[in-house]
């Protein structure tokens, strides 16, 4: 399949999750905005990996096999991130009742 | 062998030893131990230099070099004594006068208390000690350290009574004056490195060294005959020095008669080669000496402060040296370096000795047949005005004589007798004023009040042996310069000073040189009977015309008030108010207002909203991608 194909899907699932992050208030939606934004770039990773690959294996048999190891370091971190990140929700929700992203603009304090 | 000459450095080093003891001591001195201290210093350097004078005259003379002064690429400046002729007489003046000076000073400063008395002292001390420096110094550094060394001391000494703050305005003006003087002096030296690429006199004055230099001789040799007129109150920078008798009359005698004020004549009786070779700055030196011995001599015709007779007379006197170097008798004008310390600093301590008498007064005004109480002071004082005015055998007959005779060669070569005629015309106003000055004060009536005239009394034997003993030497220290015609070979001086002073005489005729001295004794012996008659029944009266005008100095020092003074405090003023308020005070500000003013903008970016930071986030990488991808090449 043409390499253009993922580059499309990602680049719009990329856009969908900005527009998300940008447009949503509510934290747990933002989240998950970012998570598709992460998961675009990991499909775009494993895409040019795939084509390095079929392009030089008959030179390395190991081609383009980076692309992929950094899918995973992604994910894993994606995942410590999560847990840390709804941590942070849960304690927020416990404390002033709400996800919203603009009751947090005490940060600035 | 070791040179002998290398133990020189204890002449200025015993001065220097005596300044730190007394300074650091005053509290716990007495005030006799204070002036023996003071003194005895000064002896053991006047012991040494006659001990190196004699070793001069055999003919061992040369420079000696202690240590590495200032190293910078290929610059070198060693710490370095030039122990020559030139350098061994200055030793001699410096140091015998220096000695009597202190021994009088003892006593006349006695009535100060026990650390002002030390403070004195050690001022004084420090100050032989940078003379010394200065005179004896291998190079144009050294010399220069000594230079700053004695103006700093004359400016110390002028403010030694500082609680009067008119001693204080005269004490600054003699700073500043030398300091305008002291500028052209350095950028001279620079130059020299600049040309030469060394100080020391032995190699400026080398036929290389004045081969490199001749090009900008005449720039060089006025930039230190700037420095010259600064030190030795020549026009225009003169006028510090009648002010500087604000100090104690010691100090008039020894620093700003006797001794500094001829650093400048050194200055160039040392460079006289350099001199040479510039017939510019030769003859402006002639003519600015002239100049200012006319000058001060007419205002010293109408003074009534005793030491402002005798100030005007220094600065006439000095004219008359740096006549003597530009019209190339640098002989004659050492000659009379040597005369003129020995006669000024007699009649500055015999008005010293008067003033002490009249209990502090100085108008000459108040005073009056003081001969009957004062003999030995008048008999000093006298011989002081027979030395200064030249009558024969007297020691000025001979150096005058000398400078007027140069005056008169240097004049037949251009046919005109310019030089010369208003030379013997200054001697004449000189013989007025100094007669002038002895009548009034010595002869007629008493004209002070009645409490002055019960306290009137000799000076103590401290203070009279110094008058007798300067006395003698100005009655017999012109004999080393008799001229050839009188005595073949009595001109010891010439000879002596030959190594290091390049002697181009052009010599009179017998008979022309016996009608000039003739001339000279016969107008002058006139001109003190002319004096008698007009000043034995003195009466003070207003000046009126033109005698006001020679009483207030022609108006210098209000002229420079006008011209120089006063628009320098406006400027002052203008750039205090205007440009330091306004343009430093703005930008200063400026700068605290313009960070202020854009952190508070820069604070409303911080708003807590997450959802703006995320946007601004955003938009930043779109710009970050379009610089990468359209913009960057």
């Amino acid at each position: 399949m043409q390499i253009d194909y993922y580059i499309y899907l990602s680049v719009a699932l990329f856009c969908i999750g900005i527009v998300g992050v940008l447009t949503r208030r509510n934290a747990i939606i933002i989240f998950m905005c970012i998570e598709l934004m992460l998961n675009a770039v990991n499909l775009l990773l494993v895409a040019f990996s795939k084509m390095h690959h079929l392009k030089n294996a008959a030179v390395n048999a190991s081609a383009g096999s980076d692309g992929q190891l950094f899918v995973f370091f992604i994910m894993v971190v994606a995942a410590a991130e999560v847990s840390v990140g709804l941590a942070i929700i849960v304690m927020m929700y416990r404390n002033i009742h709400s996800v919203d992203i603009n009751f947090l603009n005490r940060l600035k304090h | 062998m070791k040179n002998v000459l290398e133990l020189s450095y204890l002449i200025p080093l015993f001065p220097l030893i005596g300044f730190l003891v007394i300074g650091l001591g005053r509290k716990y001195l007495s005030k006799s131990l204070t002036g023996i201290i003071g003194s005895g210093v000064i002896l053991f350097s006047f012991l040494l230099s006659v001990w190196i004078f004699f070793q001069v005259k055999e003919g061992n003379s040369g420079v000696v070099e202690y240590f590495n002064f200032i190293s910078a690429g290929s610059l070198k400046i060693p710490f370095s004594f030039q122990i020559d002729a030139l350098s061994s007489l200055f030793l001699l003046i410096i140091t015998g006068v220096g000695f009597l000076i202190h021994v009088y000073s003892a006593s006349y400063m006695h009535h100060e208390s026990k650390e002002h008395f030390a403070r004195y002292f050690s001022y004084l001390n420090l100050f032989v000690f940078s003379m010394l420096l200065l005179v004896m110094g291998g190079n144009f550094v050294i010399l220069f350290i000594g230079w700053e060394g004695v103006g700093l001391c004359s400016y110390l000494l002028i403010g030694y009574w500082f609680k009067n703050s008119e001693y204080n305005y005269a004490a600054r003006k003699a700073f500043v004056m030398n300091r305008i003087g002291d500028l052209a002096f350095l950028i001279a030296i620079f130059m020299i490195i600049a040309k030469v690429g060394s100080v020391s006199f032995g190699d400026v004055f080398s036929t290389e060294g004045l081969e490199k230099l001749a090009p900008s001789a005449t720039i060089i040799t006025l930039l230190l005959f700037v420095g010259a007129t600064g030190k030795s109150a020549q026009i225009p920078l003169y006028t510090w020095l009648p002010d500087a008798m604000a100090g104690p009359t010691p100090v008039s005698a020894l620093i700003h008669a006797a001794t500094m004020v001829t650093a400048g004549i050194y200055m160039i009786a040392r460079s006289n080669l350099l001199y040479s070779l510039s017939e510019v700055t030769q003859n402006i030196v002639a003519y600015i000496g002239l100049g200012t011995a006319l000058l001060a001599a007419t205002i010293a015709l109408k003074q009534n402060d005793i030491k402002k007779v005798l100030a005007y007379s220094t600065v006439s006197q000095l004219g008359y040296m740096f006549l003597a170097l530009g019209v190339g008798a640098y002989t004659a004008a050492v000659f009379h370096v040597m005369t003129h310390a020995f006669f000024k600093a007699l009649l500055f301590l015999g008005s010293g000795s008067v003033i002490h008498a009249m209990s502090g007064e100085q108008d000459i005004r108040n005073m009056g047949g003081l001969s009957k109480k004062l003999k030995i002071t008048f008999f000093t004082f006298l011989i002081g005005c027979l030395a200064i005015t030249g009558i024969p055998p007297f020691s000025g007959f001979f150096s005058k004589d000398a400078i007027l005779l140069a005056a008169f060669e240097h004049d037949e070569r251009g046919k005109i007798l310019i030089l010369y005629s208003i030379s013997l015309f200054t001697a004449l106003l000189t013989t007025y004023y100094m007669f002038r000055l002895l009548f009034i004060t010595f002869t007629g009536k008493f004209r002070g009040t009645k409490e002055q005239e019960h306290h009137l009394h000799e000076s103590p034997a401290l203070m009279t042996v110094p008058l007798i003993v300067l006395a003698v030497l100005a009655a017999i220290g012109g004999f080393v310069g008799i001229p050839e015609v009188f005595i073949k070979g009595g001109d010891k001086l010439t000879p002596f000073l030959s190594s290091v002073i390049a002697t181009n005489h052009h010599p009179v005729s017998r008979s022309t040189e016996f009608f000039l001295m003739g001339l000279s004794g016969c107008l002058v012996v006139a001109t003190i009977i002319f004096t008698w008659f007009r000043f034995k029944n003195y009466q003070p009266k207003e000046q009126k015309g033109f005698g006001k005008v020679l009483e207030n100095k022609w108006y210098v020092d209000e002229l420079y008030d006008k011209i120089i003074a006063k628009p320098l405090s406006k400027l002052a003023a203008f750039l205090n108010n205007f440009f330091e308020r306004f343009i430093i005070d703005g930008i200063v500000n400026g700068v605290g207002r313009a960070v202020n003013y854009s952190s508070r903008q820069l604070r409303l970016l911080q708003s807590g909203q997450v959802g703006s930071y995320v946007l601004l986030m955003v938009l930043s990488i779109l710009l970050l991608l379009l610089y990468q991808f359209f913009i960057k090449k």
